[in-house]
């Protein structure tokens, strides 16, 4: 009874939207616009923060990551010199010491850049040729596509083996398998034993910090403290530079993410007691980076919500004008209606499922395009989106939310015309 | 007893003035009767129509409909009473445009607390018998002043009502349909409703077994003609 009474009431409702049926249509463009917009924002952010966080992620969320940053120059002492040493960032006396006074790590591997070309035959490549122990894998978390990673033995005999990575595998061997062959790194010829899988569709890092090393290479670390010492040359357009590091990066694990902060403290305190002032190292902790982007996540959210709220606001008050627009012109069928034995609520209740089947019609029209814009966006801007469920659910409720709150006024002030009044209504 | 009025006065406020549309009308409609309402404009018909059809409330003096009190009734049950007991029929249809003819006559069993079952039934019997069953799927406006009329009737029955009350019921219809329509009001005052007839028309007035003439909110004169005996009850 009450179901056929409500299918009635929004049968009779449609039927009444429908006599103006351009009016009715420009009323819900304000809330198919506003469910729209938040919908695809939201798909659209939440795309933005997923490839962020996953970037993250791939640094590991139980590492914490130190970095050589080569420190600002003493604007005392550049001048017209062009050639010099720089000798910044961390020390093999960081990494011993994190070695032996830090408890609790699972893995503390060390990365040591060599700036040296890769070639095979005629192929040529400046990939990022890195110096590491065999706990690298385990730690980062890479896998490998085929072959064997570097191993303990590797690094203790002083092998010539590398590791390639998947561009750089691809690039030098394009039509063969590259285990079992030799590249050349600098001037040196080393045998390669495996190559890793691809990482996820991400850009690496390191191109994003500006540089344009591509690819990955691993070789063992000791091997590099012999083929390569301390002291390595950089040659940029006029000038020649050396650089004096000693590692580039020490990747740092424990087992448990909650040990994170932890660690990372300790670390910070240890490496500003003894590099001073000299700021020439960072402290990454993917843990926190994701914390943060999660952070950014939330507020841009909020600002998302604020604005989506303002556009349902604004497509709720358009909604509101129409129908008491709309009951004042059916001023007459109301006194009708009430003289025929409506009750206030009938009115109410007519006038209310109007109203919401405005607004929830612009609901639903919204979550199409709203669905449908990411898509859109995806295939043009090369972005990812992900519109989750609770995106068009939410939309929809909201917009059906507005129908409510905005109706009831309008529905009010109809229920409550003298029937006398109304009926004489022209 | 279909309805009683006594010493019922309904007093309006125009800014300062006060103007008494009825002014201490006493007045019964018995089961059966077939009454006609005349009477200069204003002269209070139809207020005392409003009041009758439990549009309006009487200021003092009491109006019983089927037994009850109007002024004991609040809104909701004065509906109620409506869409249970009263049929209306106005002189300009009032049907409702956007439902169809067949919905437009149920109207008033949507809005009963307990509709009958047979509602729709009912309805399309009704509209059969008013020469409307091919045009149950139109909309009012598709349709002539005559027909829409018909329909107007067919939606003052569809509920069985204790009494109709019409308003210049075919003030707007050429002489033809509007003979028609009252033919339509004989027959049913021959089946025994009880109907209320307000008109300005001497020879409408004519038809009817009881004529109230009014002036000035009150009982100018009251008499039963010639058709009462036609059907004496």
């Amino acid at each position: 009874m009450i179901t056929s009474t409500l299918f009635r009431a929004v049968r009779t409702g449609l039927s009444s939207l429908m006599l103006h049926k351009l009016r009715s249509f420009l009323t819900t463009l304000g809330v198919l616009f506003g469910t729209s917009s938040v919908i695809a924002m939201l798909a659209i952010g939440e795309g933005a923060s997923y490839e962020a966080q996953e970037q993250i992620k791939l640094l590991g969320s139980q590492n914490v990551i130190l970095r050589s940053i080569k420190p600002p120059e003493d604007p005392n002492q550049s001048g017209t010199q062009t050639s010099r040493v720089v000798s910044y960032g961390l020390l093999d006396a960081d990494l011993a010491r994190i070695e032996t006074t830090f408890p609790g790590v699972t893995g503390v591997v060390p990365i040591r850049e060599i700036a040296k070309e890769v070639r095979h035959n005629d192929r040529v490549m400046n990939p990022r040729v890195m110096a590491t122990r065999p706990t690298y894998q385990a730690v980062t978390g890479r896998l490998l596509w085929e072959g064997r990673f570097i191993s303990a033995e590797d690094d203790r005999t002083l092998q010539n083996v590398c590791v390639l990575g998947t561009e750089v595998a691809r690039y030098l061997f394009p039509f063969e398998s590259a285990v079992g062959k030799r590249v050349k790194v600098g001037g040196d010829y080393f045998t390669v034993v495996g190559t890793l899988a691809p990482r996820m569709r991400l850009s690496d890092d390191r191109a994003q910090a500006g540089s344009e090393v591509t690819g990955e290479v691993f070789i063992p670390y000791e091997t590099a403290r012999k083929w390569y010492g301390r002291l390595q040359v950089k040659q940029r357009a006029g000038s020649r530079e050396m650089e004096e590091v000693d590692l580039h990066e020490i990747v740092i694990a424990v087992d448990r993410p909650d040990d994170v902060p932890v660690l990372a403290s300790a670390a910070r305190e240890m490496l500003s007691r003894f590099h001073g002032k000299k700021r020439d190292y960072e402290v990454v902790v993917p843990l926190e980076l994701l914390a943060r982007a999660q952070e950014t996540k939330r507020i841009f959210n909020i600002v998302l919500g604020s604005i989506a709220g303002i556009s349902l606001l604004v497509g709720g008050i358009g909604i509101m004008n129409v129908m008491l627009a709309t009951v004042t012109e059916r001023t007459r069928e109301i006194g009708i209606r009430r003289a025929l034995g409506a009750k206030r609520r009938h009115i109410v209740t007519q006038f209310l499922v109007e109203t919401i089947c405005l607004s929830v019609g612009g609901g639903l029209l919204g979550v199409l395009v709203g669905v449908s814009i990411p898509l859109i966006v995806e295939r043009f801007a090369d972005m990812v989106t992900i519109v989750t469920p609770s995106a068009p659910i939410l939309a929809f409720g909201i917009s059906a939310g507005v129908g409510v709150v905005f109706g009831v006024y309008p529905a009010l002030r109809a229920a409550d015309m003298d029937p006398v009044e109304a009926l004489r209504h022209e | 007893m279909v309805a009683e009025m006594i010493a019922v006065e309904r007093v309006y406020r125009m800014g300062s003035e006060e103007v008494r549309a009825l002014d201490g009308l006493s007045f019964r409609v018995e089961r059966g009767q077939y009454w006609s309402v005349m009477g200069a404009s204003g002269s209070g018909k139809s207020t005392l129509l409003n009041v009758m059809g439990c549009l309006d409330r009487p200021t003092s003096g009491v109006y019983r409909l089927s037994g009850r009190d109007v002024n004991d009734l609040d809104d909701d049950e004065l509906s109620e009473l409506r869409s249970q007991r009263l049929g209306f029929i106005f002189q300009s249809y009032n049907l409702i445009p956007q439902l169809n003819v067949l919905e437009n006559i149920m109207v008033p069993l949507f809005y009963q607390d307990d509709p009958p079952a047979d509602g729709e039934e009912r309805a399309r019997s009704l509209a059969r018998r008013l020469g409307l069953g091919d045009r149950l799927g139109h909309r009012p406006l598709e349709l002539s002043g005559g027909q829409q009329q018909r329909v107007a009737i067919a939606r003052a029955l569809v509920n069985d009502p204790d009494l109709i009350l019409a308003d210049e019921a075919t003030g707007n219809l050429d002489s033809n349909t509007a003979n028609e329509i009252l033919g339509l009001f004989d027959e049913l005052w021959r089946e025994g409703k009880t109907l209320v007839f307000v008109t300005h028309e001497a020879h409408v007035a004519e038809r009817a077994s009881h004529v109230l003439r009014m002036i000035d909110g009150n009982v100018e004169e009251m008499f039963e003609t010639e058709r009462a005996k036609e059907l004496p009850r």
